[in-house]
């Protein structure tokens, strides 16, 4: 169970999400839908220990981070959702004791099996992505399952049928689809943007992709902020009477 | 990474308990049956006492302890599975060894010969389950797995020497292999600190978020305000100073043991006992010292995506 399937087949099934760095706001829809749907579903319960207390601490499968960069051409801030990526060399299924860590073969999800895994951590150790959470209550180890139980559900509406994550998301920074399939939306969106993979020297192959934060088109907002940190650029003039009178109140307020 | 003391204790009991079955294993090739059935059931019952003790505490630190059984199955990817079927296949040339080294039974020489051998599978087993995690480059390390073995081996040298002093049936030869076996932990041990100071940390903030493009990142915003599993787990760090200290308290732990295992040859008799258990002591002392430092000082990659800038 844990041997990895053959996924080296052209045209080989990889589901998977495209996430868009350049249109993602950070309003963690994404993470809290995902907490939602997976503490009903597949992975369910997601528990809190001790939810309302000073330390509440559960499994999420999706986390959404903020960064900041910095550099001479300007500061930017990315809102960055991580979860896991379904990597086609994923360490943390060939590691499991128990064969309860798989991959698909038939679209590369890689599921955990709640009711074979003996909660040893190993599979976490083992991923670069921190994909994998410990449920302390359950006693077993939870993972994003790309939504498994609602992208075949045929109970669902059709528009429906997509991870929740993706669903949820009012900016459309989410992308869902299989991206061993040169042609689909996913990879021509992927080739279009230059989609990349987080931490592709560790060779794990993650099928999600992520698609930078484009140029900004003010620099990075450097010249508004230092016009607005120097008070002069908006206390300025136009020259006109109501404008000379209204710095002239201004002046005589602020001293 | 969090150092879980069941793990700890795993490893160390069951490092000396297959160290001391390795070494009785080749004194039964070496010697035939023991010269006292109660020197060889005292040490038989030492080693088994230790490895079992040892893979009993492993089980502690899992969620679901009660389906360990499952952990044989997968033996084809998982060192962690074959280290299980090792040491559960350890038991049986274990046995019939004892039983022929102690009471003068058949096949003393091949159920030796294999204990030794399924013992040495075994802790290189455990060693390859941290030589294979690709997301802490202080445990891919070339010498983690040297260093899992000759500990084993050291600890169990002088567990065999202090059984013997008890039973007075002490020899020179286990003097040298303990001796030998603490200078190899020991040399091997400041090898490895060493060179894990040194190596580059080639992993970055900027590689593991792609956005090294836009230039000098930082983590602006964790998604959680309070610690998750990944950072109680993945994120336990010890201080350099604190690290300095416990390295120089496994280096005179190993120097101890080794001055104490010496001594054995110098003193009169019931002092030379006490000495080496005292080795023992230094012994054990150095390996869990060591073992809670293996994990303490060990940076996993996940953390460059909560703010660390390199790993």
């Amino acid at each position: 169970m844990t041997s990895l399937p053959d996924t080296s087949a052209p045209g080989q099934k990889k589901l998977g999400l495209v996430i868009d760095l350049d249109i993602c706001v950070g309003c963690q829809a994404c993470a809290v839908s995902c907490k939602e749907w997976n503490t009903q579903g597949y992975s369910a319960p997601l528990i809190e220990d001790d939810p309302y207390g000073a330390e509440p601490m559960g499994p999420w499968l999706n986390r959404v981070h903020a960064y900041e960069t910095h550099s001479e051409s300007g500061d930017q801030v990315v809102h960055f959702p991580r979860s896991c990526l379904h990597c086609e060399q994923p360490a943390c299924v060939t590691v499991c004791p128990t064969g309860a860590s798989y991959k698909r073969a038939e679209d590369g999800i890689v599921l955990v099996n709640p009711d074979t895994c003996i909660g040893c951590k190993l599979c976490s150790w083992a991923c670069p992505y921190g994909a994998r959470e410990y449920d302390h209550v359950d006693g077993v180890m939870k993972k994003c399952t790309l939504c498994v139980d609602r992208i075949y559900n045929e109970h669902l509406e059709p528009e429906d049928r997509m991870p929740a994550c993706v669903r949820a998301c009012p900016t459309g920074a989410r992308h869902f689809g299989d991206l061993g399939d040169a042609d689909s939306d996913v990879s021509r969106l992927v080739s279009a943007r230059g989609g990349y993979d987080l931490l592709p020297e560790m060779n794990y192959k993650p099928v999600n992709k992520y698609l930078p934060p484009r140029p900004r088109r003010d620099g990075g907002g450097n010249d508004l902020q230092a016009e607005a940190l120097d008070g002069r650029a908006v206390a300025g003039t136009d020259g006109s009477v109501s404008e000379r009178f209204f710095a002239w109140v201004d002046s005589k307020l602020s001293d | 990474m969090h150092p879980a003391y069941s793990v700890i204790l795993f490893t160390t009991a069951s490092g000396a308990g297959y160290g001391l079955l390795a070494l009785a294993g080749l004194a039964g090739l070496s010697h035939g049956a023991a010269s006292s059935a109660a020197f060889a059931l005292t040490s038989m019952a030492v080693a088994l006492g230790l490895i079992s003790l040892g893979l009993l505490s492993s089980t502690f630190h899992l969620g679901h302890p009660e389906r360990a059984w499952r952990a044989f199955s997968q033996w084809r990817t998982s060192w962690l599975s074959r280290e299980g079927v090792a040491a559960v296949a350890t038991y049986v040339p274990a046995l019939l060894f004892g039983y022929a080294w102690a009471f003068a039974g058949p096949g003393i020489a091949v159920m030796g010969i294999l204990a030794a051998i399924m013992s040495a599978i075994t802790v290189y087993c455990t060693g390859m389950i941290y030589a294979t995690v690709p997301t802490v480059r202080q445990w891919t390390h070339r010498l983690v797995v040297p260093v899992y073995l000759s500990f084993a081996l050291a600890t169990g040298a002088v567990l065999l020497l202090a059984i013997s002093h008890l039973f007075n049936r002490q020899q020179v030869a286990q003097v040298v292999i303990a001796v030998v076996a603490l200078g190899v932990v020991l040399v091997l041990k400041l090898a490895y600190w060493n060179s894990i100071d040194k190596a580059e940390r080639t992993l970055t903030i900027g590689s593991a978020t792609g956005l090294g493009f836009l230039g000098e990142v930082r983590q602006l915003e964790a998604p959680h305000t309070t610690k998750n599993y990944l950072m109680r787990e993945m994120g336990y760090k010890v201080g350099r100073k604190h690290a300095a200290k416990l390295r120089r308290i496994v280096v005179l732990g190993l120097g101890g043991a080794i001055i104490f295992t010496l001594l054995t040859q110098a003193l009169s008799p019931g002092l030379a006992t006490a000495s080496a258990l005292l080795a023992v002591l230094w012994a054990m002392i150095a390996a869990v010292t060591e073992r809670w430092l293996f994990f303490a000082e060990a940076e996993h990659v996940v953390n460059l995506f909560y703010g660390k800038q390199a790993a």
